[in-house]
């Protein structure tokens, strides 16, 4: 209905160049913000470009369900395909590009009171220079059809993103140690990555994903291909924070500025997540003998492990961003656990957790972030109380809590159902009790920050009562209504999700 | 000149940097017919920078090339490359269809040479101007802690 009305009210210009606009327009835009002499004109036109990148993509998404099964094939410079570089948009990536663009946008228009107040107005304009290449890098992840330019988009934003991490030294010095370790690591995954590429470009000469994926087959049996897929699935692994490679992630999130831990844990792991999907069942096929056999004896209990680790040690820490950090790693399980089922039905469960996973964890570091802002909290005894002094924005962070656990009537239950069901199809009865388990594990943390917000004493009595800022105050809302808008009627989310996971088993789809 | 124990070394870096310059324009130019381009002649112009900043201190070097100048000049070479993009599509062709750029017909080649000219002309800006701002960062850096203090 909506996308309707944006196709036809999108100008000609608009709609043909749609896929490469997405990532042009924030990408230029950001030397610009380079150039800008005002902090506030900087912030404004960081909205501009991550509004008319999410205006692009749902372009994308309304082009693509005019059509079921169909694709949109961008040809760089006119080179055609095999030869030049492709922007390829199905279903797939088109729900994910909505997911960044989306996220991307909520998150700028809260970035103001936030960077205002941690940086003392220097140099914002830098700093959101920094998070449109960042944004910009995340999208052409997940736009290009194209291995090679994958990796480098996969580079641009994380080159980006060490820099935002750092920023958070301003407040805390521990950020700096963060920034580099996530540095090494996500360096170490970008150059397996590449090694991988690398191998199967040597055993199909090609880096187009959909020319990959035609030579493939003939290619079963060969150790250079599996070799390469090894690599990808570790890289990109690194970067998805798949567990037990997730080591850089919890710091990374806990001192980095509040804005750029919400965008990250709301984007950054889901675009690696995406990329492992497109690698797993798009460009190599899980029938292949020895892809069953990964997704069975590597990814799953991977997934599991995630899940149940990083709960028990999320119930233990004593800072809030650490602890949805670690939650974080665990959801990252949840998702993956349902990319390894290898069915229809498991992979849009995993996308389906992926988007509400986006949405509730935003919700989450969003609410955080405006209480580090008006109160300093950062330890769950500092937000004892706060349910009293800023019912709203707390009531926003226990709506999105209660979503992450998988509450009925929130968006994590749907998609904690569907997972269920996609793994009891296939008779893993043992992995839906790992799930139930992992869950109620997370009642024990979220439990314990909501009974310290609702119903212990504050801390300080005489603490005035205090709002987070009202330009956080709306996207928090929009987030936190989005999670039970979606697990009231779940039709949207769970169509992308479908029509996604159709897209990348290649289901229908003209090949 | 506070010292002139360096004499030498002024000497002959004023000698080098018009010939490294020349250098590296020339790496730019011939960029599209032999080896080398304009990532090469970016970090050949930069060195020029560094060189003088290395014979005659830091402070006279960000005199000459002001660090908002360099970030500008980086800044300022990512929007060329772009808008070449921006500019094939606004003239009909796809992004960066350098064939589009003066709406030829199929035989014509003018847009092809302008198109790679200017492109490498961004890449040239880009990678200089994030050389020397590299350089400025690292060696105006202050130590946070005085080497006594330890």
């Amino acid at each position: 209905m909506i996308l309707e009305t944006v196709l036809v009210s999108a100008p000609d210009w608009a709609v043909r160049h749609a896929a490469v606009l997405i990532v042009v327009v924030p990408m230029l835009l950001a030397p610009l913000l380079a150039l800008s002499p005002s902090n506030r004109l900087a912030w404004v036109l960081t909205i501009a470009g991550t509004a008319a990148a999410f205006w692009f993509s749902l372009i994308l998404l309304a082009i693509i369900q005019e059509v079921p099964g169909s694709a949109i094939s961008y040809a760089l410079g006119n080179w055609p395909p095999p030869i030049g570089i492709e922007f390829r948009i199905d279903a797939l990536n088109a729900m994910i590009l909505v997911l960044i663009t989306g996220m991307g946008m909520l998150a700028s228009i809260f970035a103001w009171p936030t960077l205002a107040a941690e940086f003392r107005g220097e140099r914002l304009n830098l700093f959101l220079c920094a998070f449109l290449l960042c944004f910009a890098g995340l999208a052409g992840v997940a736009a290009t059809g194209d291995a090679f330019n994958l990796f480098v988009f996969l580079e641009v934003s994380s080159l980006a993103t060490y820099v935002l991490v750092a920023m958070g030294a301003g407040k805390d010095r521990r950020a700096l140690p963060a920034a580099f370790d996530y540095l090494i690591m996500g360096t170490l995954g970008a150059s397996f990555y590449v090694i991988g590429v690398g191998l199967i470009y040597a055993a199909t000469g090609t880096l187009n994903m959909a020319d990959i994926a035609a030579q493939l087959p003939a290619l079963s049996g060969n150790r250079s291909v599996q070799a390469g897929l090894a690599f990808i699935i570790v890289g990109l692994g690194l970067k998805a924070a798949m567990w037990p490679l997730h080591q850089w992630l919890p710091n990374a999130y806990a001192f980095a500025p509040g804005f750029v831990a919400m965008f990250l844990s709301a984007t950054a792991t889901k675009v690696a997540l995406y990329a492992l999907i497109r690698w797993l069942f798009t460009i190599f096929q899980p029938e292949l003998a020895f892809e069953a056999a990964l997704l069975k004896w590597v990814l799953a209990p991977l997934a599991m492990a995630a899940m149940l680790i990083c709960s028990v040690q999320a119930i233990f820490q004593s800072d809030v961003r650490r602890m949805l950090a670690y939650s974080s790693v665990a959801q990252v399980g949840y998702i993956l656990l349902g990319i390894s089922v290898g069915t229809a039905a498991g992979v849009s469960a995993g996308l389906l957790h992926l988007f509400n996973h986006s949405l509730m964890k935003g919700a989450l570091f969003m609410a955080v972030a405006g209480i580090c802002l008006a109160y300093q909290a950062r330890t769950i005894r500092d937000f004892a109380g706060l349910g009293r002094s800023a019912p709203f924005t707390m009531a926003a962070f226990g709506i999105a809590g209660l979503s992450l656990i998988g509450v009925p009537l929130t968006a994590g239950f749907i998609s904690k159902m569907q997972l269920g069901y996609a793994l009891l199809d296939q008779g893993w009865w043992w992995a839906v009790a790992v799930l139930v388990f992992a869950s109620f594990l997370a009642v024990f943390y979220i439990g314990r920050i909501l009974q310290a917000v609702f119903f212990e004493p504050p801390l300080n009595p005489r603490k005035n009562n205090k709002e987070a800022p009202l330009l956080l105050l709306i996207p928090l809302w929009i987030l936190a209504l989005a999670n039970i808008f979606y697990g009231i009627d779940a039709s949207f989310p769970a169509g992308l999700a479908a029509d996604g996971a159709a897209a990348a088993l290649a289901l229908g789809a003209p090949q | 000149m506070k010292s002139d124990h360096h004499l030498i070394l002024r000497v002959i870096a004023k000698c080098l940097l018009p010939l490294i310059t020349i250098y590296a324009f020339y790496v730019q130019f011939h960029g599209e017919v032999s080896a080398g381009g304009a990532f090469q002649a970016g970090i050949v112009l930069a060195v020029t920078v560094i060189l003088y900043a290395l014979i005659f201190g830091l402070a006279e070097a960000m005199r000459a090339v002001p660090p908002w100048f360099a970030r500008g000049l980086a800044a300022l070479g990512v929007l060329v490359y772009g808008g070449v993009g921006v500019w094939a599509m606004v003239q009909g062709g796809q992004y960066l269809e350098y064939q589009a750029l003066f709406n030829e017909p199929p035989g014509g080649h003018d847009g092809q040479h302008a198109g790679i000219i200017l492109v490498e002309l961004g890449v040239l800006f880009a990678v200089a101007g994030a050389m020397v701002s590299i350089f400025y960062a690292l060696a105006g850096r202050v130590a946070e802690i005085r080497d006594e203090d330890w």
